[in-house]
């Protein structure tokens, strides 16, 4: 339990970290809200009113403070050049992104975990060779990439969707669902072809081992080994890796959204760092952070659940 | 001992079998419905910043509010004014009194009546009398705008000027909308229905429009922020039209399925000095540079030749005022260069920054032609990109700067627009161009009363310019529309508009 707690501790200090470099770093690059809202029609006296107006004039200590408060009261903020509350802002664009992150994670794993055994077990052979070739290709294309070329070929060429379309989940759930499948594709290959000669080697390796004969010689059936013995051993080294995946596949939707005109949180994120419209991209960054130190805790839990041995220590 | 295998196996097999065949049997039914003829989506390349029309600053916001906000007048194709709001005007005092006549019967979008009230509201608003900055910064020189009767407003101007009518272009807006952000309520064609950040905005024809009504009935403008996939949204459909392309993306487009109209974009492209700044204080090096460089060269790069070479700071569509024979002021001449600059004690050259905004294509590779051109004469200009807002706030504001280049367009029909910036203590004199000459013609085409003296004084201010080689001037970037060929009826304007009331379905 004291674990957990300072796990948790641990979290919220990361948080306030990111936050706390994010506020600095737009200190440093040239440019602030103001110039970009006024844009060749500034004049001294409207940047400095519109400064004064925006709080911009405070220390930046006394800004980063007043934002962290309003943020632990759920107020993030009001966007500088849409003059709406950040958090309606995203509410609408939030749940494109995270299901279609979401829509890559059960990609990667429905891939990764049956090819990872499927592979194991014709160690050698063919299948398992062409499909390490493939693992090996696929994860070297970037997923800005493998989009391109699948908006190519399905949306020029097959013509099965438009491309650069989008329906809205407000008007079409099924129609939205559909419109998500290549982007999460693109999104799911590299990192299911990572996880699946990922597995293919820890079963291999878990195989081999004399627990797994012993096993064999207490009479047991064979599905019962493998499921029973040398998957759940086996799988950790997965788990750990598909967990820091999650983070990183939300975080990598930001290329693939513009890829296909995904009218999630990336394109927002990417105006507003060149609007220097800090409060959006503090709150984005935020999101972006919280879901990395959520996904790192799961994985933690996961853990104890998986393997008795850690959950003593 | 492997047969624990076979069963396993097998199970993997039909999960992949089945994600995959759910995976692509979702695709092939997700196409999108056909589009309906009495509506269009158009791509825009970034997204409004803003629905006030007063406080909207950037070339691609106005040009899309041009369609939902109209002012006392409005410029037409020609880029002549035509009475819109008010339904004629009468000029007086040698152009210190405007008068206008409302015409009657002009609705908002929420069908309120324009009054005069509306009127003086806006034209206060946005000129600040109401206390505060002016909004509009040129629209500083109203005095007072006094309501006459119910039909009569006239405006009293601090000075004479003949040239003011261009400015009173500025939206009328109803004095009963408290925040036109959330409200952008107008007397234009069309009416602002919603918008998604960084997804679309979405307008639909205002059916009791005072004058001639829209075509299509609704428009959703999509915002393209990613140009790699203009192309694409083209072909597959999801955009009908685009404006501004590239040469590049054009080449890729089927002439079947778009027609391709070809204007001009109505701006000035140089490669703006600081002139205030080392070595380009001296006349001597900037004329150097713009003997160094050839225009054309740069068009056949950029754009194949497309565009229109200027010699000053005026471009073709000001007819009256433009002069043809300032491209000649510097024909490119290598040996003249160089002894210009052995003159100005650079005989082995130099080397400067060229600061550009890397956002816009165009100008970049106009940099790059530059850097190739001006190595012959021994100048190294290294080429430095930069985000647009660094650019504004760096370049623009801060004047911390060797050289750029960018387009500078007109915001308004006046040749002022375009050359008010030079006068030695303008604030948007960004270039630190400081020329007494310059500044007493630019004073007296204002002083002037009559048209014929005026134009002779633009005129001279735009000879000054190109003599002292203020800037090596460039070319008016071609502008390319792609229109899908189930329309028809794209307009140019000369200045920064799309007329979407102008579209219509192609006959059948």
């Amino acid at each position: 339990m004291r674990g957990i707690l300072r796990k948790l501790a641990g979290a919220v200090l990361t948080l306030l970290a990111v936050t706390l470099l994010v506020f600095l770093a737009f200190r440093l690059i040239p440019g602030d809200p103001v110039t970009a809202l006024l844009g060749t029609e500034i004049t001294p006296e409207r940047a400095a009113q519109l400064r004064a107006e925006m709080g911009l004039d405070d220390p930046l200590l006394v800004q980063y403070g007043r934002w962290v408060i309003h943020a632990l009261g759920g107020d993030l903020g009001t966007s500088y050049s849409y003059s709406m509350p950040v958090s309606s802002m995203l509410a609408g664009k939030l749940p494109i992104t995270l299901t279609m992150s979401l829509m890559a994670f059960v990609l990667s794993i429905a891939l990764a975990i049956p090819l990872g055994i499927l592979a194991a077990k014709h160690e050698g052979r063919i299948f398992d060779r062409v499909l390490l070739a493939l693992c090996q290709v696929i994860m070297a294309i970037p997923p800005f990439f493998s989009g391109i070329l699948l908006t190519y070929i399905f949306g020029i060429v097959l013509r099965w969707f438009t491309p650069g379309g989008f329906i809205s989940y407000e008007r079409d759930m099924v129609g939205f669902l559909r419109y998500l499948i290549l982007p999460a594709v693109a999104i799911a290959l590299p990192k299911a072809a990572m996880a699946a000669k990922l597995l293919r080697d820890s079963v291999i390796e878990e195989a081999g081992k004399d627990y797994v004969r012993t096993a064999y010689s207490r009479g047991n059936a064979t599905m019962e080994v493998m499921y029973r013995h040398v998957l759940r051993n086996a799988i950790l080294p997965v788990v750990t890796f598909l967990g820091m995946a999650l983070a990183d596949m939300v975080a990598g939707s930001i290329v693939v959204e513009q890829v296909f005109g995904i009218p999630g949180i990336s394109r927002i994120l990417l105006t507003s760092i060149s609007n220097r419209d800090y409060p959006v991209v503090e709150a984005i960054i935020l999101g972006i952070a919280g879901l990395v130190v959520v996904a790192n805790l799961l994985v933690d839990l996961l853990y104890r659940l998986l393997d008795p041995r850690l959950r003593e220590a | 001992m492997r047969s624990w295998r076979k069963g396993a196996g097998k199970i993997a097999l039909l999960i992949v079998l089945s994600t995959l065949t759910a995976t692509l049997g979702g695709c092939a039914s997700g196409k999108a419905g056909q589009s309906d003829l009495s509506e269009i989506t158009i791509g825009i390349p970034q997204d409004l910043d803003g629905l006030d029309p007063h406080r909207a600053t950037a070339a691609g916001t106005k040009e899309v509010l041009f369609n939902i906000f109209e002012g006392l007048v409005k410029p037409d194709a020609a880029g002549d004014l035509q009475p819109a709001i008010a339904e004629n005007y009468s000029i007086e005092n040698g152009g210190q009194i405007y008068r206008f006549a409302l015409r009657s019967g002009v609705r908002f979008h929420d069908n309120t009546e324009v009054t005069a009230e509306d009127v003086k509201y806006s034209l206060d608003r946005a000129a600040g009398l109401g206390g505060g900055e002016p909004i509009v910064a040129a629209l500083s020189k109203i005095e007072g705008v006094e309501i006459k009767d119910a039909h009569t407003v006239e405006i009293k101007l601090n000075t004479q000027d003949t040239d003011f009518l261009p400015y009173l272009t500025v939206a009328i807006v109803p004095q009963h909308i408290e925040d036109l952000e959330k409200q952008p309520i107008g007397t234009g064609p069309y009416k602002f229905v919603s918008r998604s950040p960084q997804e679309n905005v979405v307008l639909t024809r205002f059916d009791n429009y005072w004058g001639e009504k829209a075509y299509l009935r609704d428009v959703t403008l999509k915002i393209e922020s990613n140009p790699d996939a203009i192309v694409m949204d083209l072909q597959g459909g999801s955009i009908d039209m685009f404006a501004r392309l590239t040469t590049v993306q054009v080449d890729q487009l089927s002439r079947d399925q778009f027609t391709i109209y070809e204007g001009t974009m109505n701006l000035v492209q140089a490669m703006y000095l600081n002139n205030a700044e080392k070595p380009f204080d001296d006349v001597r090096v900037r004329q150097a540079l713009c003997y160094a460089i050839d225009p054309q060269q740069i068009m056949d790069f950029v754009s194949d030749g497309a565009g229109t070479e200027l010699g000053s700071s005026m471009f073709p569509a000001f007819t009256k005022y433009y002069l043809e024979e300032l491209n000649h002021t510097y024909d490119q001449d290598l040996d003249k260069a160089r002894e210009l600059l052995t003159e100005a004690g650079y005989p082995d050259g130099f080397s400067f920054m060229l600061t550009v905004p890397s956002n816009y294509t165009q100008h970049v590779d106009t940099a790059q032609v530059l850097k190739e051109q001006l190595a012959k004469i021994g100048v190294d200009a290294q080429i430095q990109g930069i985000e647009w807002n660094s650019w504004l706030s760096d370049v623009y504001s801060g004047r911390k700067f060797q050289a750029t280049v960018v387009g500078v367009d007109a915001a308004n029909l006046t040749p002022s627009a375009l050359l008010s910036r030079f006068v030695s203590d303008a604030g948007n004199n960004f270039c630190n161009y400081s020329n007494p000459a310059y500044d007493e013609a630019y004073a007296k085409a204002y002083e002037a009363t009559n048209d014929a003296d005026r134009t002779h004084y633009i005129k001279e201010c735009e000879r000054i310019l190109s003599e002292t080689a203020a800037n090596v001037y460039i070319q008016d970037l071609p502008e390319f529309v792609a229109l899908n060929k189930k329309y028809t009826g794209y307009t140019f304007y000369p200045l920064y508009v799309q007329d979407i009331a102008k579209l219509r379905p192609a006959a059948q």
